[in-house]
Parts: structure tokens; sequence; C-alpha cells
């Protein structure tokens, strides 16, 4: 039926191009005007230091930020194991006392969030992705961004220390809220705390730097004929959410400041007057909302800050992968933008029940759900892509498709939680942590798992076991379901979240068993992600050396001089760009792709889009 | 500066222009060198690290039940035996807002490769930010004589003491990190790194240029421009 429909098609394209564009190859067709910027110096290392640790070339930085932010992602995964350990079965194992079990809310929040997903996309897929997808050489600033990779290695190893501290890790849960955090009887809020803070700061410093970075890059070193509009959705996603983060983060900056000075200094911030054990406490005349607003002005964004990438890599996948161009370019580059901009307009959503003025929560209640719509546009334009398309139902399709059902669900359930009047019966119960988890953490992880599936053969030059992938998407994406989908019954029936234990409530005659089930599920989920690991140490061995260009993608990083990419990217001369990245099964052309690459005189006979 | 000239691209003027260089390939800001376009971009994101810094403090100073001190009162300076209000803080600004003028003259003659000129005004501009930095020290040395500190003040909330010495001492480390730029780049250009193609810097290809000096005079006249704001809120207010 499909074939009958590009036929029919390509009939048409061949004529409109015999009327318009008939004294089509001539060279003045495939004219793109000459180079603004000299070639980039690139500083090539020659020792092993220069080479492989403070590397300057964008790449290795992006594996260095990938394997960091991958190895927190772990002690993420362990954390989590832990606490389902003591919600499913508590008192089994019996080191994990109610101290304990804060901090590991604390840490797996923060890390999955900040060191994990953020560091991720940007530090990782951004490094790699940014220059190969534009076309440039390196990023524009190469030492700056060795520098970025080191401070953000100094933040994890000072986050990671804090679980070795007198005291152990910060217990105050993610959000870090005052005044608890820093007032004694909450688990690590001596060095605790303190190094969380300084942490912080320090991942606020490195990604600056490689912020400036990627827009710079993306701004200022495209190649000739790459136009902003001919750029792949991965770099739009992924230099939004930079945008954002250069924005956000000084909130936390702030924040952190501020916090560390009250908890070192006895400065009174965020401190109101407390009394404690019937004595008052040196504090006095701070605001904790004033924190809360702080912190959730860096937080909304930073839940963009980790989607658009994620959607802007998906984007790229599910064309690819679907042989199609993507639905509506222009209508997904403008819902990011959209939604980016929206998200610095919506962050007390998260502060409904601090006793706010209601006409406030209505204001953020309207802006809350006006974000629904340029996302569900995305969802649409997806699912529009994949309509009538040449799917190949591989593991990266796999977990595109285990994206959008998953976006689609968490976001409906957001729309829940957007409302006042809903979000207040169901605020801190596992109906929210069911939310978030679906919406910005399994939902990114599986583009993850998809970018790494497209992405390992361009890295090493060998293609990932197929069998094994599919093992891995059916186990994660069943599993998480089994998950999550029985929290937002536990939301609804008042389960409280961050509760070491039920003891004997009336909550629990119904949710004991469910309990103990969602646990049994991210034991699973948790450990089929080893597959992954295995299958890259597998394919690293033993795995067949992928062909050039293995899925047919037309995007820059795939039509290098080698593959994987050297140092400088491109070899002797740099890309010129004719076109966007999508044209999939054009009518008329001999392969169903057609390179950023080619020129318009390679291609007279096909029906392109004008980009 | 007048418009560069781009090859195979016209230059338009206006909003239309704006959207011309925005459509076009390549770059978006034609002829901006990028550690310029770096710098703008910096200052935006250093701009909001500013702002919540400043609104912390009108919210903090809403919210406080003491009373606030009033500002004429604690920043008076005694001259000549008189109280006289913000005499410090108006040598302070005016030591700074000079030095932004030396800064812009060091950009000029810099671009017109007038290596001496360009060295001697950055000298000054550092010498300025020094002065600035060491009145400023003064300052503080003074009210923490009177017995303000950042947990308490005299005078009534104790979060005056917090948020002048917090937000003061973060734009005193701005001025200072500048001081320090512009003593090693008035060397720079005094070295002569930015002639005859410019000397390449340590471990990294990038080669000198006087435009660096146009940077780091962004970065100056940031620091000045938050100076006049933190000056309204916590001196005029």
């Amino acid at each position: 039926m499909s074939d009958e429909y590009e036929n029919k098609s390509g009939y048409q394209a061949q004529s409109s191009e015999a009327l318009t564009g008939s004294a089509g190859s001539t060279p003045d067709m495939d004219y793109v005007r000459p180079a603004e910027l000299p070639e980039q110096d690139l500083y090539h290392g020659h020792t092993f230091l220069t080479k492989w640790v403070f590397c300057q070339d964008a790449k290795v930085i992006g594996v260095q930020y990938f394997l960091t932010a991958v190895f927190t992602g772990i002690v993420g995964l362990i954390l989590s194991w832990l606490m389902r350990l003591q919600l499913g079965f508590p008192g089994l194992a019996g080191f994990i006392t109610a101290e304990h079990y804060y901090q590991f809310v604390t840490m797996h929040g923060m890390i999955m969030v900040v060191y994990f997903l953020t560091a991720l996309f940007l530090g990782g897929f951004g490094n790699y992705l940014i220059p190969l997808m534009v076309g440039a050489r390196d990023m524009v600033f190469p030492y700056v961004n060795m520098l970025s990779f080191w401070m953000f290695f100094v933040a994890v190893a000072i986050l990671m220390a804090s679980f070795f501290v007198p005291g152990g890790p910060t217990g105050a849960g993610w959000t870090l809220y005052p005044p608890q955090t820093i007032l004694e009887g909450t688990p690590g809020s001596g060095m605790g705390i303190l190094l969380m803070l300084v942490s912080l700061a320090l991942f606020v410093i490195g990604f600056t730097m490689g912020g400036l970075n990627y827009m710079i890059t993306v701004l200022q070193a495209r190649t000739r004929g790459m136009t902003l509009m001919r750029m792949p959705l991965t770099v739009w996603g992924i230099f939004t959410a930079t945008v954002l983060a250069m924005l956000a983060f000084p909130a936390l900056l702030v924040s952190a400041i501020m916090m560390t000075l009250d908890k070192v200094i006895g400065t009174s911030f965020f401190m109101p007057t407390i009394l404690k054990a019937g004595e008052v406490l040196e504090y006095g005349g701070g605001s904790p909302i004033l924190f809360q607003h702080l912190f959730w002005f860096f937080g909304h964004p930073e839940v963009y800050i980790v989607a658009l990438p994620a959607f802007g890599i998906v984007s790229d996948l599910i064309s690819v992968h679907a042989r199609k161009n993507i639905f509506g370019y222009r209508m997904m580059v403008w819902a990011i933008v959209g939604i980016g901009a929206l998200s610095f307009f919506v962050w007390a959503h998260h502060m409904y029940v601090s006793g706010m003025n209601p006409w406030f929560g209505f204001f953020f209640a309207t802006t809350t759900l006006i974000i629904a719509v340029p996302t569900a546009m995305k969802v649409y334009n997806w699912i529009l892509t994949l309509w009538r398309g040449n799917i190949r139902i591989n593991t990266v399709m796999l977990w595109c498709l285990g994206f959008i059902v998953t976006f689609v669900n968490g976001g409906i359930t957001g729309i829940f939680l957007g409302n006042v009047s809903v979000d207040v019966p169901l605020s801190d119960t596992y109906f929210v942590v069911a939310h978030f988890h679906m919406v910005m953490g399994i939902a990114p992880v599986m583009v993850i798992m998809g970018a790494i599936y497209h992405w390992f053969p361009l890295i090493t030059g060998r293609l990932l076991n197929e069998t094994l992938g599919k093992w891995h998407f059916w186990a994660t994406f069943l599993g998480a379901y089994s998950i999550y989908f029985p929290m937002h019954y536990l939301g609804f029936i008042g389960v409280p979240r961050r509760y070491y234990e039920m003891y004997d409530s009336p909550y629990m005659t119904s949710a004991v068993g469910m309990n103990e089930f969602i646990s049994l599920a991210a034991f699973l989920v948790g450990a089929a992600q080893f597959i992954l690991i295995f299958n890259i140490i597998k394919t690293l061995k033993t795995g067949k050396p992928a062909p050039k260009n293995p899925w047919k993608a037309n995007s820059l990083e795939w039509h290098t001089s080698t593959q994987p990419p050297e140092h400088g990217n491109f070899g002797e001369r740099l890309p010129v760009v004719h076109r966007w990245p999508y044209d999939f099964s054009v009518p008329g052309s001999k392969d169903d792709f057609i390179p950023q690459t080619t020129p318009p005189s390679e291609v007279v006979h096909t029906k392109v889009e004008k980009t | 500066m007048s418009d560069p000239k781009i090859d195979g691209f016209e230059l338009k003027p206006g909003f239309r222009g704006m959207a011309s260089d925005t459509g076009s390939d390549q770059t978006m800001f034609k002829g901006v060198h990028w550690g310029k376009a770096m710098m703008w971009i910096f200052l935006l994101s250093d701009t909001f690290v500013f702002s919540c810094f400043l609104i912390s403090y009108m919210k903090g100073r809403g919210s406080t039940p003491a009373e606030w001190p009033n500002p004429s009162e604690v920043f008076a300076l005694d001259a000549f035996g008189v109280p006289v209000p913000l005499l410090l803080i108006a040598l302070m600004t005016f030591v700074l807002i000079t030095s932004s003028g030396t800064m812009a003259l060091a950009v000029k003659y810099g671009y017109e490769k007038n290596r001496k000129m360009c060295g001697w005004l950055v000298l000054a501009t550092a010498v300025g930010g020094l002065t600035f930095v060491g009145m400023q020290a003064y300052e503080w040395s003074k009210l923490i004589h009177e017995g303000v500190r950042p947990w308490e003040n005299p005078f009534g909330a104790a979060q005056f003491g917090s948020f002048f010495f917090m937000i003061t001492g973060f734009h005193g480390f701005h001025v200072s990190i500048g001081v320090i730029f512009l003593f090693i780049y008035a060397y720079k250009v005094f070295a002569g790194h930015y002639e005859n193609g410019g000397k390449r810097g340590w471990f990294t290809t990038m080669k000198g240029d006087y435009v660096e000096i146009e940077i780091l005079g962004l970065y100056w006249h940031f620091v000045d421009l938050v100076w006049v704001f933190i000056f309204a809120f916590f001196y005029l207010w």
C-alpha cells in the first residue's frame, strides 16, 4: 500500500521538477558561499596524558563524560535497589536504618537528575555529537572543554566522598529544603550536606564552561551550507537544553552559596526562628520559601534540560529507523524552543502546598498546562513520522517506541498534577513518584538506550548484538511499567512518599503485596541493565565490525573520512551541506536516503522538500 | 566598529538583517569572534546569578521581622569630623566607573595596534580595580569594627549583614578576578603577544589577538554595571 503511494507522488515530483528545475545540473545549482572563517587549528596530543586524559578532542571528552555519568548512574541504581529492598521487605536488610534510607533517597535523586542524566545528555552526547553534526572540526574552545570535564570529575569525586565522611551523605531529600537540611537530626547535616553543596557549585561551574562551548559551536562554527534550520533535531534539543542550563543553574549556584553560608558561618538566609527541644536556636528572620523558589527556578528547567535532548535525539532515531522524514520539522524546532521558554514560568507548580496565594497557584497551573501544547505537538509529530513509514523494528526503534509510550503516560499524569486542586491531595504521594519517574526517568533513559544502540557503531566501529539488545529492551520496558504503573495506585490510596516504613498504618492492607511486587520488578530492571554492559564488553571483544553508515543515515556524523571519526572529524576538507538531514525514501532517488552533503545536481530527478 | 565584510553574503540593516543573519549558514553573529560571543553569553548567565542574589536580597529584606538599618547612617564616613553619608561609596563608584573609561580607551588603542597606549590603559584599569577592592576592604573592616557580622548586626536586622557581605563579597570576587586578568593582559600587551599574528597560548592552539582586550573589557564593564545595581539596592534603598 505504501509503495503505491510513494510511486504516485514520485511521478508528480518528477513533473514538477521538470517544470521548475530543468536547467538543473548546472554547477550554479550547487553553489554554497565560501567559508567565513579560517580552518580551526587543533591541538593534537602526543603523549598518553594529552591524548586520553587531558584530551582536548570533544569526542574523547564526550566519552569521558559518558563513562563518568554512567558510573554515577550505577551508584544511583544500587541506591534504588536498597530503597526498594526496604520498602518491599521492611526489616529484611537490618543495615538499612531510617537514616540510611533517607540518605539513599537523597543521593539517588540528586545523582540521577544532575550527575547522571544532565551530564550524560549534555556532556556526553553534546560533546560527541554537536561538532560532528554541525560539521565542525571540534568544539570552539577545546581547552575550556577539557577543563569542563575535569571540573565535573572533581564534582563527582566530592559527591562520592560524601558517602565516606562522618555522618554520611545528606539525607534531606534531593530538594534539600531548609531548615531541616542543615539542622542536627537530619542525616548528614554535618559534612554530608557541605560536600553536596560544594559538589553542586563545582558542577555548575564546570557545566558553564562546557555549555558556552556547546552554544558557540552551534551558533558560530557550523560548516558551509549548515543553516540553523538544517541542523538535526538532536542538536536543537541539546542546544536549547544548554541555553536553559545556562540560565537556570545560576539559581542553583546562588541557593548553594546561601545555604553553605547558613551552614558554615551561621547566617539566616533560609532559617526562621526555630525552637528545638524548648531552646531557641541562633537562627532567625530568614525565609525557607525563598530557597524553594530559587531551587525550583533551577529545578523545573532542569526537567527540560533532561527532556529536550531526549526529544531531539528520539526524533532523529525515529526518522532514520522509519526511513521517513521527520514530520513537521519546523514545528518540532519551535516546539523545543517554546517548551524551553515556557519552562521558566512554571516553577511554582512544585510548591502548591507551600501555602502560596491561590492566584499564584492559578497562574502557575495555567502556564503548566500550556506546556502540554508544544509537548503534545511533538508526540503527534513522532507518531506521524512513523505513519506509513518503512519502519525497521530493530532495537533502536523499540527503545523509541518505548519512549513515546512512557512519555505520553508520564505526560498525562503531569496534567493531573499541574492542576492545584488535584495536586494538593496527590502531593507527596507515590503518584508523584510514579509521574516524574515515568516522564523524566524512564522516558529519557529509553532514549539514552536507543542512542547507545544507534551511535555505538560510530563510536567504536562495531555493531551491538541485536538479540541481547531486544532482551534488554523488553526486560526494561515491561519491568519499568511493572514498577511505576502500580505506584499510581499507591498514590491514589494515599501512600506518602519518602516514608521509611508504613508500620501498621491502614494503607498497608492493600499496599503490602504491591510494594513487594514493585520491589521484585525493580531488582529485575536493575539487573537487566547489566545485559547492556555485557553486550558492550562482548561487542568490543568479538562484535561484528560495522559497515560505514550502517543505518543509512543522512546527518554528517556518519559521513566522516573514517569511522570512528578521528581528531578533526572530517579529514582534509570540511563537508558542505546542501539539505536537511531527513531526506529518506525520497521518490525518484536511487537510494532511500540522500546524505546532507549530496549536491542538488546529483538528485535532479527526485522530489526533495525545500529546506 | 564598522560592519564586517562577509564574502558572498549581504548584511542588511535592522530586523531584516537579524532575520537573514539568523537564517544563514556558518555563523549567526556575522564577523563576531568566538571568544566575544562566548563572553556575552557568559555575562548573560552571570546576570542571572546576580539577579538571583539581588532578588533574594529583596525577599529577605521584606520578610525579616527586625528593622532594616538606615543606609545613610550605616554607610556614613567621617570627613574632618563631620559624618558625610555615602562618601566612601561615592568615591568607590567614581573610581570603578573611571576604570571602565580607561578600559574602553584601551580597547580603542588595541584595535589601532598602539601597543604602548593599550598596555598603559589596561594597567590603569587594573590599578583602578585594585583601588576599588582596597576601598571595599576598608569599608568591610569599618563595618566589622562597628560590630556588623554576617550573622548579627547591632543596627537592626541580621540579614542586613548577611546580604551585604555576601553580595558585595561576590561582586568584589568578580572585581578581584578581573584585576588579576587585567594585570596578566597588561603584561601580555607589553610583551607583544598580540603583535605579528599573535602568540600561541600554552597547551592550546589559540593565537593572541587584540580582540581579547575587548573581551576582557566586556567583562569589566559588566562588573561595573552590576556595581551600579548593587549601589542602588544597598545604599540608596
